[in-house]
């Protein structure tokens, strides 16, 4: 990559935090921001014990335990193993100087939430966190990704990271979205489109008229899913609408630094004749509200569509792959989609959980009541969601509805904690991966947005928010 | 780290695309503080039944390839999550490479952290390979050479040098980059001048 010439907002974050190159001709990229929470990190802290060695800049670095807590109950976790990865993650933050937001700390909840809520997310950062859904972050024009637990350790010694630049991908959604279609069918679509392996070694660049007019929490849920289009991060650009959402927040920059801060992200955006490794352009009026019909996040189809027929795979590796997933799902071809029967609704997650969410899906359930079959829950995403929807009556119009109402954290998104699917459970679920076993052993998950999590709620059958008043 | 120089033994075959972290190794193995011990749950919900009794046919539970020490998997292998706790199983079972025609980006990574070499081959040498696995044809890879020999195939494969140094070599990541500590403290108060409000104490 050259200095010279036109640059995307990518190339721009890599050349300002390339400390230098190592001798075996691999790049040292500075970190500005590390997040760590509790599954991830133990294995990289007892390498730093082993070795004898510091942590590199503790303030650089703040530590949550989200994965594996209980969102009932919590001031006893019953899982032996998952109170030992809590209090383990309590001991080495407390060890090397790491700010620590415990359980009963409001400002706990999924790592991805709260870094943007407490403004420790700022544009043009480096962001990495032994999570692949790191990605998140690239919502306010930061290249973030997510790491493996000995690069966690590296970054912890040395403040930075050993990569080399990823090729650029941009990605442009023009249009008003159509009524019922949002940042979450937007991405379910753009991966379907790109498949799960169609950003596999770049980072990939959203922009359009559609992008640049969604709200910060509908970025986030683009950028998050980047992942599961293969891209290690996502980016779009910082503008007005990012600048609105960091200021006066904890970790934001002061009054005294504002205004040289706006003025660096303001550069950031990439350059008009910047080039582009690939260019997609998609326009938005061709989207539909999008639900996955499979266990691979690129299985989506249209609402109104139908479960595909394994005879119509172009090769002979993906009837396999389609008929595996049938299986699995316990679907057969040609089915519509609307008439497949829900046990479970999730609505949550890294992708979903914050206030917007919640705000939706109440607006959506109001004085209705789910169907008797299911059984609902809302897991928001940090202690300070919860609480803001509470201040603003959320939870009573979820309750009233028949939702659970639950304390923050990663819950029935991997189950790692008590929230997880039984075998054979449907679940419409507002999260990122319908793997199989992602959700609980044989659990069936159907990922979408949340309004049609709501709508779905309603009925018990995936529903279309279209045909929903 | 453990060094990686040529391997020699029967290859398992695993012709599914997409295998992700979670079939990798599930979330609920993901609880320990340790990096050990996770080759018993390596794969777990394919290869145990909901009461923890081995299914019998499924590749890893049969002899001779319950003694792999290397894997021949479909397309865009290791997507999902960034758990070491994946390369960590493979390892701990006795995987020391895997070979398929790609890999998700962070699993790529972490194999190199942990010793693991993963080749990407092309479509149609991993249907040669998934055959010879199929008939438990004895490989051989020379990573020196950069050459997969089964049977009748000799395949070359791409890796990057410096990764290829590392594994021959089992170099320390952090012990290098720690000779460059200078250039980070320098770094570091260059930035502190030009972008004070990323160095504010909170």
């Amino acid at each position: 990559m050259s200095n010279q010439g036109p640059k995307t907002l990518f190339d721009k974050i890599w050349s300002e935090h390339l400390v230098g190159q190592r001798e075996d001709g691999t790049n040292l990229l500075y970190i500005d921001r590390h997040l760590v929470h509790e599954v991830t990190s133990p294995q990289a802290f007892e390498g730093l014990k082993l070795s004898n060695r510091p942590v590199h800049r503790p303030e650089a670095t703040i530590a949550v335990a989200d994965h594996n807590v209980p969102t009932i109950n919590r001031q006893n976790i019953e899982d032996p193993q998952s109170k030992i990865q809590v209090e383990t993650l309590a001991k080495n933050t407390k060890e090397h100087g790491i700010q620590y937001f415990d359980l009963m700390d409001q400002r706990q909840g999924i790592v991805h939430i709260i870094g943007p809520e407490q403004g420790i997310t700022q544009p043009g950062m480096t962001i990495v966190c032994g999570d692949s859904h790191t990605s998140t972050h690239g919502a306010f024009g930061a290249l973030a990704f997510g790491i493996g637990t000995s690069e966690v350790e590296h970054v912890l010694a040395t403040q930075t990271i050993v990569q080399n630049p990823a090729k650029n991908m941009r990605i442009s959604v023009n249009g008003e979205l159509p009524f019922g279609v949002n940042s979450k069918d937007l991405i379910l679509y753009i991966i379907g489109k790109i498949g799960t392996a169609g950003g596999t070694g770049h980072v990939i660049e959203y922009a359009g008229s559609s992008i640049m007019g969604l709200s910060m929490e509908g970025r986030m849920t683009i950028c998050n899913m980047s992942i599961e289009a293969g891209a290690r991060a996502g980016l779009i650009s910082p503008d007005q609408t990012t600048f609105n959402y960091i200021k006066g927040r904890p970790y934001a920059p002061g009054t005294e630094h504002w205004d040289q801060a706006v003025e660096y992200w303001s550069s950031l955006p990439s350059d008009n004749d910047a080039n582009y490794d690939h260019e997609i352009v998609i326009d938005s009026s061709e989207i539909d509200p999008m639900v996955t019909w499979g266990t691979s996040p690129e299985d989506v189809v249209s609402v109104k569509g139908t479960v595909p027929n394994p005879s119509s795979a172009k090769t002979e590796n993906k009837k396999k792959s389609i008929e595996r997933s049938l299986e699995y799902m316990g679907l057969k071809p040609g089915t519509k989609i609307t008439d497949i029967k829900l046990d479970k609704i999730f609505i949550g997650s890294c992708t979903n959980g914050r206030i917007e969410d919640l705000r939706k899906v109440a607006s959506i359930v109001k004085d209705k009541k789910i169907a008797s079959h299911v059984q609902a829950m809302i897991v928001p995403g940090s202690g300070l969601v919860k609480k803001q929807a509470e201040e603003e009556g959320i939870d009573i119009i979820l309750k009233d509805a028949g939702f659970e109402w639950r304390e923050a954290g990663c819950s029935m998104c991997l189950g790692m904690n008590p929230d997880q699917l039984k075998p054979g459970e449907r679940c419409a679920s507002t999260s990122n991966r319908n793997f199989e076993g992602r959700q609980g052993r044989g659990g069936r998950t159907h990922l979408m947005s949340p309004e049609l999590a709501a709508a779905s709620a309603i009925t018990g059958n995936i529903s279309d928010i279209r045909d929903f008043t | 780290m453990d060094k990686f120089h040529s391997l020699k033994g029967i290859a398992a075959p695993l012709p599914i695309v997409n295998i992700d972290t979670d079939m990798i190794i599930p979330k609920q193995f993901l609880k320990t503080i340790k990096r050990t011990g996770l080759g018993v749950s390596l794969f777990y919900e394919m290869r145990y039944d909901n009461d923890g009794n081995l299914i019998k046919d499924f590749v890893l539970n049969t002899s001779p390839f319950d003694q792999s020490k290397i894997l021949v998997a479909g397309d865009n292998f290791g997507c999902g999550s960034s758990r070491e706790h994946a390369p960590w199983s493979l390892k701990d079972f006795g995987i020391r490479s895997v070979i398929s025609t790609s890999f998700a980006d962070i699993f790529y990574n972490n194999c190199f952290q942990n010793g693991i070499l993963p080749i990407v081959v092309s479509p149609e040498n991993l249907d040669q390979l998934m055959t010879a696995a199929k008939n438990q044809i004895e490989f051989n890879i020379d990573l020196p050479e950069q050459i997969i020999k089964a049977g009748n195939h000799s395949i070359n494969f791409e890796i990057e040098e410096f990764r290829k140094e590392r594994l021959l070599q089992g170099l320390d990541d952090i012990g290098i980059t720690l000779g460059y500590q200078d250039k980070i403290n320098a770094y570091e108060e260059d930035k502190k001048n030009k972008k004070p409000w990323l160095f504010k104490k909170n």
